[in-house]
């Protein structure tokens, strides 16, 4: 599933972290920006800054693909997939789903657009309607989708059984369900509508280890069945490599490298990347020790004021005077392997070359 | 409340020269509405000084419960409570009222999941630190303060003078669960339990945190009981592991017999569940089927069998938890399965997981 | 904190401006309003009546007679209609009453409902909240009217405990002033330490399961500092904004009732005869009293929060 390109050269700031696909995009994003106001006081109201939630993002996703989206709290996933599936309004760029611009698209454009891209959300407790029982729960969207009135109860009950559930629990309500058969009914009310992409926002993460393990496996499965592209948002590095083709990681809004997952932990080029992944424990005690790690010191700054130059010099363990003030463009080292760094980390002599002169001039 | 005839995990007792703790058939039992919920039964372990024994499970295993209850937190009006717990010269199981309050935070102290809401957000850092310290000892208040001061910096808060004054909001979430390590440690307890104390933090500031807790642990000597479901950081830091499942040790023994040696299915299934940083890609991850038991009227017999492929007819039985192989007396489980159809069994696609065919339903 | 004056002031003045034409529309909506007829009397002639009306001013445009009332109350000089007395001066000799009955009420509401509230909250299952909960039910749904006509009839009339109703001024007489509010106080302050205390009780319950209250007992702190220092601060902070609303409304004539049944003469009272007499100016000068007292006491209640918990700013 993994695409594998063919694309290298220099900066492509015009259209970075292109999948070059078999075929067209599913979906285009480009310089997205989501910028929220904050105010204090409800009458008297004065503005207390702007939180740069996601600032300057672009990539595409192609078809069947599955794009991993990760960074720490505050580093604007959330608010990505959330614009993305626009319930929440972009304050700059654009959305294109399948060529058309969805960025301001109205109630009545969206309608269509809406039923392709689907949302399944971090807490399943709290995103079912606990008032309504599953079969209520599914067959609403199926009516929006056409089904007729005689077929809806035989759909639910293929959708049950599809997400690995017994059909016969239609007439439970959520409460009586365990976490992961909650998330797996929310999986089912997206699947619902027949969609092509699925945003998926934390899906795992409520669940125990076990749970969510059979979890990742039903993505996968219906991954493989409907021929869906997933954007996969998650803290969990791990969790994200496994399921996802590329990976995307953010930090304080923007993107900082985007890797095929085949070379996120053999080859990180961005500094952040290597600090996230040498603070990760692998559950293998002997490889555990055998890893030499660089732990990153502090935390993660505020959104609301946050560094100039490159977001993550503050912390950086190669940072440079350039760092402070230039912010880096996401450049391709080839392969389809991006990263917004002035001293790239792990490049291959015939990547180095070309494609980063900022680590020529060393 | 009803021991099982069965032998307690008596080897690695009698093998550590000095244990510093003893829990000895430990059960936690709550009434409820719906009947007797048994959360924890026939737990029995031993912390050695300096040593680090994680209790691993997911939730509803029995290992916050664990913890909870060697603090007396667990105490309430429905709770019954069976075995013994001692801590150096203390019972901590049957102490009174008035015993326990002082050997909290004194003798064993905690450590809890969120630092976001375990201070108390009305009062200042420094006061809350000198609350603990003046609740076990009589020196003035300026001397307490010069320790906390002193215990701040150990735990690697800056300015730790001026920060004294400061209100925990005025914290991030890494800082305040170096406030709650400082606290822990304000009387030189013997024993430190950390419940979950990394899981709500960013990974790069749960490294930090775990670094923290090392170092104390190779400064103080003190023992430390660590309760997560993350088992990479139990590979990372922990001495010993104890496996809970529908609140009974399962398995227990050092780090290399539990992620070399596994002998339980569920230790199997719980490492084959978990996705891995460095692990192979594209590969379907051996989940285990159904869900977590619930403890409310258990059935008699191995709590895994429901969701054990290796089940078989004296699985009706409860396995004792004792030591299977000459080698290792230390390393213990519940499990009826000969070592060498375990040995066999384990093994799926090259690495250990549970073996399954075929879709479940949840 | 300079902002937060500001603000405050601000909605002083709004409130105050929306309240008093409130008011002053309602009492000329209201039919057989019209004062010119009753302060002409009873057996006035039409060209009587016209003649107040002209006299007085009924006749121009509402705005202008709002305008001329606001400006006679905010100097000092408006009268009543029906007795022809200086407002201002019949709510300062009645404010003492009723500030008396108001704060000792406050004291007594506000120091039971905690103590009950806590030990129901504490006790939370078992005998002891059952019989508080039943106690709060009981206060709540008994009317003053008839607590305070029982108090009376037992306690004053035939046991003598209490004098029967009436004012004494606390300067004159200290011992008189205690003895003649104790039943008041209690009639007033059962209903709301019936609501305090089960208001009190939820907060409790939910602030003993919070994560710092459970760090806390693991420290080692004895359960009396826990529930005091720790459970009781911070579930405070709902009691507050009740308590600076109530405090308000019973202030700005709430207490209305207890000042009749213990015949208190009081702000209350004096609102309920200008209601019975139509009479608009001292109805509207209670009203924008009330609406201040509301206004003020909800900034001193911000401010109470901002100390209570330093993640609140003013």
């Amino acid at each position: 599933m993994t695409t594998d390109g063919a694309a290298q050269g220099a900066p492509v700031p015009d259209h970075p972290a292109t999948a070059p696909a078999a075929g067209e995009p599913v979906l285009e994003v480009r310089d997205l920006e989501v910028h929220f106001p904050l105010r204090s006081g409800a009458l008297f109201g004065r503005s207390r800054g702007v939180v740069h939630a996601v600032d300057g993002v672009s990539f595409t996703l192609a078809d069947r693909e599955t794009l991993g989206i990760v960074g720490e709290s505050g580093c604007g996933k959330s608010t990505l997939i959330r614009t993305l599936a626009r319930l929440t309004d972009a304050t700059g760029g654009e959305i294109r789903f399948r060529g058309e611009d969805i960025t301001h698209a109205g109630r009545r454009r969206l309608g269509p657009v809406r039923r392709e891209l689907q949302m399944v959300f971090q807490d399943p407790q709290a995103s079912l309607n606990p008032r309504k029982r599953v079969g209520q729960i599914l067959a609403t969207p199926l009516r929006l989708r056409g089904v007729g009135r005689d077929a809806v109860a035989g759909e639910t009950r293929e959708l049950l059984a599809r997400v690995g559930m017994n059909p016969e629990h239609v007439n439970r309500f959520p409460h009586e369900f365990s976490g992961g058969q909650r998330q797996r009914i929310g999986i089912a009310r997206a699947l619902a509508l027949q969609p092509q992409v699925l945003m998926l926002d934390e899906p795992v993460s409520a669940l125990d280890v076990s749970i969510q393990a059979q979890v990742i496996n039903l993505l996968d499965d219906l991954q493989q069945e409907f021929g869906l592209a997933y954007v996969f948002v998650a803290h969990d590095l791990s969790v994200v490599r496994h399921v996802s083709d590329r990976i995307a990681v953010m930090y304080l809004g923007k993107l900082m490298e985007v890797s095929p997952a085949s070379e996120l932990y053999s080859r990180p080029i961005h500094p952040y990347t290597d600090a996230l992944l040498s603070a990760i424990p692998i559950p293998d005690p002997r490889r555990n020790r055998a890893r030499t790690r660089t732990v990153a010191t502090g935390e993660p700054p505020n959104p609301i004021d946050p560094p100039k130059g490159c977001r993550f010099h503050t912390r950086c363990p190669l940072a440079t005077d350039e760092c402070a003030t230039t912010a880096p463009p996401l450049r391709d080292f080839g392969g389809g392997h991006l990263a917004a760094c002035h001293h790239p980390m792990n490049l291959s002599a015939a990547a180095a070359a070309p494609s980063s002169p900022s680590a020529a001039s060393r | 409340m009803t021991p099982d005839p069965a032998p307690a995990a008596a080897p690695a007792a009698a093998d550590a020269t000095d244990p510093l703790l003893v829990v000895d058939g430990l059960s936690v039992s709550f009434a409820t509405e719906e009947g007797i919920v048994q959360a924890v039964g026939d737990v029995s372990f031993t912390v050695g000084r300096g040593e680090i024994v994680a209790i691993v499970g997911e939730s509803g295993s029995g290992k916050s419960v664990t913890a909870m209850t060697l603090m007396g937190l667990t105490r309430s009006p429905n709770a019954r409570f069976g075995g013994t717990a001692q801590l150096g010269g203390h019972e901590l199981v049957g102490a009174s009222a008035d015993e326990l309050r002082r050997v909290r935070g004194a003798e064993i102290a905690m450590v809890f999941q969120d630092p976001m809401t375990s201070l108390d957000p009305v009062y200042r850092i420094g006061d809350q630190i000198v609350e603990q310290i003046l609740a076990h000892e009589k020196i003035p208040k300026a001397a307490a303060l010069d320790r906390a001061v002193a215990l701040m910096e150990r735990v690697g808060i800056p300015h730790a003078r001026e920060r004294l004054r400061s209100y925990p909001h005025e914290f991030s979430g890494g800082m305040r669960q170096r406030v709650m390590i400082a606290m822990a440690l304000s009387c030189s307890p013997q024993l430190l339990i950390a419940d979950e104390p990394t899981t709500a933090l960013d990974v790069t500031v749960q490294a930090q945190i775990l670094e923290q807790l090392r170092t104390l642990r190779d400064e103080t000597g003190a023992g430390v009981i660590l309760v997560t479901h993350d088992l990479g950081v139990v590979a990372d830091i922990a001495d010993r592991i104890l496996v809970m499942y529908g609140g009974r040790i399962v398995e227990q023994g050092t780090l290399d017999e539990l992620f070399y040696d596994p002998q339980h299915p569920y230790t199997w299934g719980l490492l084959g569940s978990i996705p891995r940083l460095d692990g192979p890609l594209g590969v379907r991850l051996p989940a285990i089927p159904g869900t977590p038991p619930s403890l409310l009227n258990t059935p008699a017999g191995c709590h895994f069998r429901p969701r054990c492929p290796e089940a078989f007819d004296r699985c009706g039985e409860m396995p004792p938890l004792v030591a299977r192989s000459p080698g290792s007396p230390g390393h213990c489980d519940r499990c009826w399965l000969e070592p060498a159809t375990k040995r066999a069994q384990r093994e799926t696609d090259g690495r250990i997981g549970l073996r399954t065919e075929g879709t479940v339903i949840a | 904190m300079g902002r937060f004056v500001v603000n405050r002031l601000a909605s002083v003045v709004a409130v105050l401006f929306a309240i008093s034409v409130l008011t002053f529309l309602i009492f000329q909506a209201i039919p057989n309003g019209d004062p010119a007829l009753r302060l002409a009397g009873r057996l006035a002639t039409p060209q009587q009546v016209q003649d107040v009306r002209e006299q007085w001013g009924f006749d121009k445009p509402i705005y202008e007679q709002y305008g001329k009332t606001m400006k006679l109350i905010l100097t000092g000089k408006v009268t009543s209609y029906t007795q022809q007395l200086n407002v201002l001066d019949e709510v300062r000799a009645d404010a003492p009453a009723t500030i008396s009955l108001v704060t000792g009420a406050a004291v007594i509401w506000l120091g039971f409902g905690i103590v009950f509230g806590l030990l129901s909250a504490i006790s939370a299952g078992r005998w002891l909240d059952r019989f508080l909960t039943v106690l709060a039910l009981v206060g709540v749904s008994t009317p003053v009217f008839l607590l305070g006509a029982v108090m009376l009839y037992y306690l004053g009339y035939k046991w003598h405990l209490f004098p029967l109703g009436g004012y004494v001024k606390l300067t004159d007489d200290p011992w008189g002033w205690f003895t003649h509010l104790i039943m008041p106080w209690t009639a007033l302050s059962v209903l709301f330490i019936g609501v305090y205390s089960r208001v009190l009780r939820s907060t409790v319950l939910d602030t003993l399961g919070e994560d710092y209250v459970r760090a806390a007992r693991a420290k080692g702190l004895t359960e009396r500092r826990v529930l005091v220092k720790h459970v009781l601060r911070n579930s405070m902070i709902p009691i507050i904004s009740l308590f600076g609303l109530d405090f308000a409304a019973a202030i700005g004539g709430g207490a209305i009732l207890t000042e009749s049944v213990f015949n208190l003469h009081g702000i209350g009272q004096y609102a309920a005869e200008s209601i019975s007499r139509l009479d608009v100016p001292p109805i509207l000068v209670i009203t924008m009293l009330g609406a201040f007292a509301v206004v003020i006491l909800s900034a001193v209640v911000d401010v109470v929060y901002a100390l209570l918990d330093p993640r609140i700013r003013l």
